[in-house]
């Protein structure tokens, strides 16, 4: 058995390493190099400009800084709420229904609860998209949310909710979270489930609501899967563009008014040939997202409580 | 057996209790209250559109709450014919056969050598894979682009494939590492006894033993896989009849702007998320346990 190790090593890895190496390693890779270029993409000829792009970056007033505020803002609110209404559910699941014999015992119908809040996260993107893209529509293309304010009298926005700068950041957030609550319900759910049970009814015996109990309990003990969670959902957040592209106009319109660092980065990739720029969006992004996992791995760090 | 002993049908009869005045009613009234906002908010949003899939363009426009006249099945075939479903549907699983086959054989490989032999260089290859995590794929999209153009293998599915394994790997390898190291190292060691090779100890041995941490990460990379939307929006942009189907919806959705055939394109979007229902309601314990199992160790 001794014998052959490495040759066996080596043909098991050769394949992966190598296609990993060719398609994930070295794109990332050149997309550094060429961030210090002024290459269009389209030629071959280009020279290294050093950082400029990287300080004309920031004077982008038209496209990259309001993509960098509206990123910045879906970072912040996304995550907080998707975790927010995940831990509140999966709470409630478990825990929120009847006393029954002294023990406490999630709601009638958890499991199609569970079920329902879940499917969300398995369609797929671009139904996603045009599904809430008809939802936010203006009355006359036979919107839902503008048909039903008509409907019972109130004031619904002319244009619909996505071609409204008031609305359409938050209006891409709203889908955002309503696709990823599910997933971090049934997420947060495995982890309750998993706390004895003797916890809580001490609790209960010692006249403890259920506020305190969530707070006292429950948070703390799922520390670490909100962290986890937390984690995912910021490079989600960073990633944010496929909705962007697919339901608002102009794919980050109107004005610019739902650009984000993922769409500016398409753009001027793809539709304005400026690689060089494009790159250097890119890399801000890389460093946002390693040092968004640096800094929560560290600050989050607290003492395992095992149980 | 003749003496027919086996079934006692009378189940224990349940005392019947009155349940001592049950406490928490109010906070169950307001939990169950809750839970059911947010289900009609994921359950009326899908009914609607399946309802308007079944409308004339015309009432669709003119009275979007109200229950459709007639059904409407003309927009069911063209979605189908000229919105090409179906082709987007065979392209789709021409491609993930090979990528989801290729995602899988690939990881495992590289996960079980990683998670099992020692030799120079195992920790940087594993930390070399969990970092592709993290990676923006953005970032790598146009040299992406431009190595692929350089081989010709853009705008073809083998092109697709080996991006969608390359991209597959880090959470993959990820994933299957730490399942391998929980797979016991006595029936391994037994079967080395016995005189299997490596080889023989990972196909006949470990896979099997892997069965269910293999099931859980293809079900992720099948849903993963059939998801994705920016990678062949970049790479496959030539021929919008090689689509693959969330592409090609996305097509059908910037056509349907000016065509203004709205219902043909929620016909279409129903077909697409028809299978996806089906697959979820018989699999759903499977997904979601797929889905969650990365997170969960």
């Amino acid at each position: 058995m001794r014998h052959g190790k490495y040759p066996f090593i080596l043909s098991f890895l050769a394949l992966p390493v190598g296609l990993y190496a060719w398609l994930v390693i070295l794109p990332f890779a050149q997309a550094f190099q060429i961030s210090l270029t002024d290459w269009s993409g389209s030629s071959n000829s280009f020279n290294y400009i050093g950082f400029d792009n990287y300080v004309n970056l920031f004077k982008d007033e038209r496209f990259v800084l309001p993509a960098l505020q509206h990123t910045g803002i879906i970072l912040v609110v996304m995550p907080v709420v998707t975790i927010a209404l995940g831990l509140f559910f999966a709470f409630m699941l478990n825990l929120g229904g009847r006393m029954r014999r002294g023990r406490i015992e999630g709601v009638r119908g958890a499991r199609f609860h569970k079920i329902v809040f879940f499917f969300p996260q398995v369609l797929s993107v671009a139904i996603v998209g045009i599904l809430w893209k008809q939802v936010y529509a203006p009355e006359n293309f036979g919107g839902l949310i503008t048909g039903a304010l008509t409907a019972v009298g109130l004031p619904a926005p002319v244009n619909g909710f996505l071609a409204d700068k008031r609305f359409v950041l938050a209006a891409v957030i709203g889908v955002l979270v309503w696709s990823a609550v599910g997933f971090y319900l049934v997420y947060f759910s495995s982890a309750i489930a998993s706390i004895p049970r003797d916890l809580y009814e001490a609790a209960i015996i010692d006249g403890a609501g259920r506020v305190p109990m969530f707070f006292k309990i429950t948070l703390p003990l799922l520390w670490d899967s909100v962290q986890t969670a937390w984690i995912y959902l910021s490079i989600i957040a960073l990633d944010v563009f496929v909705l962007v592209y697919l339901m608002t106009p102009e794919q980050g319109g109107p004005d610019a008014s739902s650009e984000v660092v993922g769409g500016v980065i398409w753009k001027y990739a793809f539709k304005y040939g400026e690689q060089a720029f494009a790159s250097a969006i890119g890399v801000v992004l890389f460093f946002a997202a390693l040092s968004l996992a640096v800094v929560s791995l560290r600050v989050g760090r607290r003492e395992r409580i095992e149980f | 057996m003749a003496t027919d002993t086996s079934t006692p049908t009378e189940a224990p009869a349940r005392p019947a209790q009155k349940p001592p005045r049950p406490e928490g009613n109010v906070l169950n009234l307001f939990s169950q209250g809750f839970l059911w906002v947010w289900a009609l908010l994921v359950i009326v949003p899908v009914v609607w559109i399946v309802m308007t899939s079944f409308k004339t363009s015309r009432e669709i426009a003119s009275d979007p709450l109200a229950l459709p006249e007639a059904l409407h099945w003309a927009n069911y075939a063209n979605a189908w014919t000229n919105g090409n479903i179906g082709s987007f549907f065979l392209n789709t699983l021409q491609v993930m056969v090979f990528s989801v086959t290729g995602t899988m054989l690939l990881g495992a490989m590289a996960a079980y050598v990683i998670a099992r032999y020692e030799f120079f260089g195992n920790r940087l290859i594993y930390f070399g894979f969990a970092a592709g995590m993290m990676f923006p794929v953005f970032l790598a999209l146009f040299p992406l682009f431009k190595t692929l153009s350089n081989v010709s293998l853009l705008n073809t599915y083998t092109g697709l494939v080996l991006v969608y394994i390359a991209y597959s790997l880090p959470f993959t390898v990820f994933f299957l590492t730490a399942f391998f190291r929980t797979l016991p190292s006595g029936v391994a060691e037994a079967a080395v006894v016995d005189g299997a090779g490596h080889y023989r100890l990972f196909f006949q041995v470990m896979l099997p033993m892997a069965k269910p941490g293999l099931i859980a990460i293809t079900i992720f990379n099948i849903l993963g896989q059939w998801n994705q939307f920016l990678l062949p929006l970049v790479l496959m942009n030539r021929n919008p009849d090689d689509a693959v189907i969330s592409q090609g919806l996305a097509n059908l959705a910037m056509r349907q702007g000016y065509e203004g055939d709205a219902g043909a394109l929620f016909a279409g979007t129903v077909l697409a998320m028809v299978p996806i229902f089906i697959a979820y309601v018989i699999f759903q314990r499977q997904i979601q346990a797929g889905l969650t199992a990365g997170a969960i160790k």
